[in-house]
C-alpha cells in the first residue's frame, strides 16, 4: 500500500547543507553487570514470584494461604505443648513435612507452572536467552527458586516448632538434632519436589494442565503407594520380617521416597504401614533413587530447554 | 439444550493431544495397579473395597472431574477464543448444559469404567463391590463435573481450587473433621454405592435421602449458576 509520497521540496543541492544530525546517542560504557548478575536477578525474581511477591493480588492469595496452612498446625502443637507442659513435641520434626504431604503438593502445582508455563506461553523464553544468560543458567535459576520456594515452605514451620519447643524448655540438645535431621529431609524433599514439579510443567504451555498433571503425579502415585503397601502389610501380618514388600513399593512415590530415606538414616519413625521403615541396605537405594530423580529432573530440564521453540 | 456443534468443540478440546494421555494414564494405572493386587494377594473382599474406595474414588474421579470438568470451558475463557462461542445466537445456559454432558461423560468414561474392570478384576464383583464403587462414580461424576464446570467460569484458577477442594477438603478434613464429610461430594456418592451393596463393605457417614437431595441440589445450582456467570462474563487480561 506504498502510497506516493508528492515530491515536495526540492533535494538541496549543496553538499554542505545535508549531514547526519549528531542527537546525542552515546554507547554505553558503564559496568556491565553479566550473566552471574542476570542468573541472580532471574532466581530472585522467581523466587519472589513463587509467594506472588510482586505480582497481583490475586496470585499472592494461594501461596500465602498454602504457607498459612503449613504453619498453624505448627503453631497449635507448640502451644499445646506449652500449656500442657508435655516432655515431647506431638509430632517428630522429619514427621511435619509428611503429615502435610498434600498441602506441599498442593504448593509445588501451583506453583512450578507459574514459574516456567507462563514463559513459555508467552513466549518470553527467547528473550531471557537473547540475555547474557544460557541455557543451564536459566535452568538452574528456575530451579533453584521453586527449590528455595519449597524449602521456605517445609522449613517455617519446622522453626515454629523449635523456637517453641526452646521456649517451652524442653531438652535443648534432643530438640537442636531433630531440628537438623528435619532441615536436611526438607531440603531433600524441596530438591526433589521442585525437579519433579518443574520437569512436568516445563512440558506444556498451558499452566491449569500443568497444575493437573503435576498433582496427579504427586497424589495418584502416593495414593497408590500408599494403598498397595497397606495391602501388603494386611498380607504380611503373620509372617517375620514382611516389611521387605513394603519398602520396595515405597520407592514409587515422591512422599514415600522421602519418607523412606528419613526413616532409615535420619532417625524418623516411619509413616509406612507397620510402623517399619527400610533397613539400611534398603535406605542406601532410597538415597540414590533421590538423588538420581534430582539429578535425571535436572538432566531433563537442561534437555527441554536446548530447543525452546525459537 | 443440547448443541452438537458445540459438543463436538468441546469432545476435540478435552480430548485432543496430551489431554488424553494424562486422562488415559489414570485409569490405566488403576487397571494396573488392580492386575498386579491380584496377582499378588489374590481375590479378597477387604482389598478391594481399600483400593476401589481409597484410589479409585478418593483421588481419581476428583482429578478426572477437575480435568474434564474445568477444561471443557477454562482454556477457551483463558485465551479469550470463548467470545467467538459466546457471539453465536446459541443461548448461553445451551453451552454450559452441553458442555456439561460432555464433562459427565468424558469423566464417566475415564473414571467409572476402569473402577468397574478393576473391581472386576479384583475380586470379580464379589459383594457387589464392583458394582457399588461404579454407581458411587458414575454419581460422583454428574456432581464433580457440574461444580468444576462452575468452578471453570467464576476462577481462572479452576484448577487449583478444584483441587484444594478435592485433596485438601475431602481427604485431609473429612478425615479430621466428621463435620466435613457431610459436605463431600465423595461421601454422597458413598451412600449410594451403600445402598446398592447392601453389605458392610461399602460404608457412608452420610444418609441416602440426605445424600440424593444434596447431590442433585448441588449439580442443578451449579448448572445454573454457571449457566447466570456466562450470561455476564467479562474477559480479563492475564494476571
Amino acid at each position: 500500500m506504498a502510497v506516493e509520497q508528492p515530491v515536495g521540496t526540492p533535494v538541496p543541492q549543496q553538499g554542505d547543507q545535508t549531514r547526519i544530525h549528531n542527537i546525542g546517542y552515546r554507547s554505553y560504557d558503564g559496568p556491565r553487570l553479566g550473566r552471574s548478575y542476570a542468573t541472580r536477578s532471574l532466581y530472585s525474581q522467581s523466587l519472589r514470584g513463587a509467594y506472588g511477591l510482586g505480582r497481583s493480588v490475586k496470585s499472592k492469595v494461594l501461596p500465602m494461604l498454602l504457607f498459612v496452612v503449613m504453619c498453624v498446625p505448627a503453631a497449635i502443637m507448640v502451644a499445646v505443648a506449652v500449656a500442657t507442659k508435655a516432655k515431647d513435641l506431638p509430632v517428630d520434626y522429619t514427621r511435619y513435612a509428611i503429615i502435610m504431604q498434600a498441602v506441599i503438593s498442593l504448593y509445588v502445582a501451583s506453583q512450578a507452572p507459574q514459574s516456567v508455563s507462563r514463559d513459555l506461553r508467552f513466549k518470553t523464553v527467547p528473550l531471557y536467552f537473547s540475555r547474557p544468560i544460557e541455557t543451564a543458567d536459566y535452568v538452574r535459576a528456575k530451579f533453584a527458586a521453586l527449590a528455595s520456594a519449597l524449602f521456605i515452605l517445609t522449613a517455617a514451620p519446622l522453626l515454629v516448632l523449635y523456637v517453641g519447643a526452646l521456649l517451652a524448655k524442653l531438652d535443648f540438645a534432643d530438640q537442636t538434632k531433630g531440628f537438623a535431621q528435619g532441615l536436611v529431609s526438607v531440603t531433600l524433599l524441596s530438591l526433589l519436589f521442585a525437579g519433579i514439579g518443574l520437569v512436568i510443567a516445563s512440558v506444556t504451555p498451558r499452566r491449569g494442565f500443568g497444575i493437573a498433571a503435576v498433582i496427579a503425579v504427586m497424589t495418584i502415585s502416593y495414593g497408590a503407594v500408599s494403598t498397595l503397601q497397606a495391602i501388603a502389610d494386611a498380607q504380611s501380618l503373620g509372617e517375620e520380617g514382611g516389611s521387605g514388600a513394603i519398602a520396595w513399593i515405597g520407592l514409587f512415590s515422591p512422599v514415600t521416597l522421602i519418607d523412606g530415606l528419613q526413616s532409615a538414616f535420619l532417625g524418623a519413625t516411619s509413616a509406612f504401614p507397620g510402623g517399619v521403615g527400610p533397613s539400611n541396605g534398603e535406605g542406601v537405594v532410597y538415597v540414590v533413587a533421590v538423588l538420581g530423580l534430582i539429578a535425571a529432573s535436572y538432566g531433563l530440564l537442561l534437555r527441554r530447554y536446548k530447543k525452546v521453540g525459537l | 439444550m443440547y448443541d452438537p456443534t458445540v459438543a463436538r468443540l468441546t469432545y476435540r478440546a478435552l480430548l485432543g493431544r496430551r489431554r488424553a494421555l494424562i486422562l488415559g494414564a489414570l485409569p490405566l494405572l488403576l487397571v494396573v495397579i488392580a492386575v498386579a493386587v491380584r496377582g499378588l494377594a489374590g481375590a479378597d473382599d477387604q482389598t478391594a473395597s481399600d483400593l476401589l474406595g481409597g484410589l479409585a474414588l478418593a483421588t481419581m474421579v476428583p482429578i478426572i472431574g477437575v480435568i474434564a470438568g474445568t477444561g471443557a470451558i477454562g482454556p477457551e475463557i483463558d485465551d479469550g477464543s470463548v467470545v467467538y462461542l459466546l457471539s453465536k445466537p446459541v443461548k448461553r445456559p445451551t453451552i454450559i448444559f452441553t458442555k456439561l454432558i460432555v464433562a459427565i461423560a468424558v469423566t464417566m468414561v475415564f473414571s467409572a469404567l476402569p473402577t468397574f474392570i478393576a473391581g472386576f478384576i479384583l475380586n470379580g464383583n464379589g459383594q457387589q463391590i464392583a458394582v457399588a464403587y461404579t454407581v458411587a462414580a458414575l454419581v460422583a461424576s454428574i456432581a464433580y463435573a457440574a461444580l468444576f464446570l462452575l468452578l471453570g467460569t467464576v476462577s481462572r484458577h479452576a484448577v487449583v481450587f478444584g483441587l484444594v477442594y478435592a485433596l485438601v477438603w475431602e481427604a485431609l478434613f473429612g478425615s479430621l473433621v466428621p463435620g466435613a464429610r457431610t459436605l463431600s461430594v465423595q461421601q454422597w456418592s458413598l451412600a449410594v454405592a451403600e445402598r446398592v451393596a447392601g453389605g458392610e463393605m461399602v460404608t457412608s457417614d452420610v444418609g441416602l435421602t440426605t445424600a440424593t437431595v444434596l447431590l442433585a441440589l448441588v449439580t442443578v445450582l451449579a448448572t445454573w449458576y454457571a449457566g447466570q456467570k456466562l450470561r455476564s462474563l467479562t474477559l480479563a487480561g492475564e494476571e
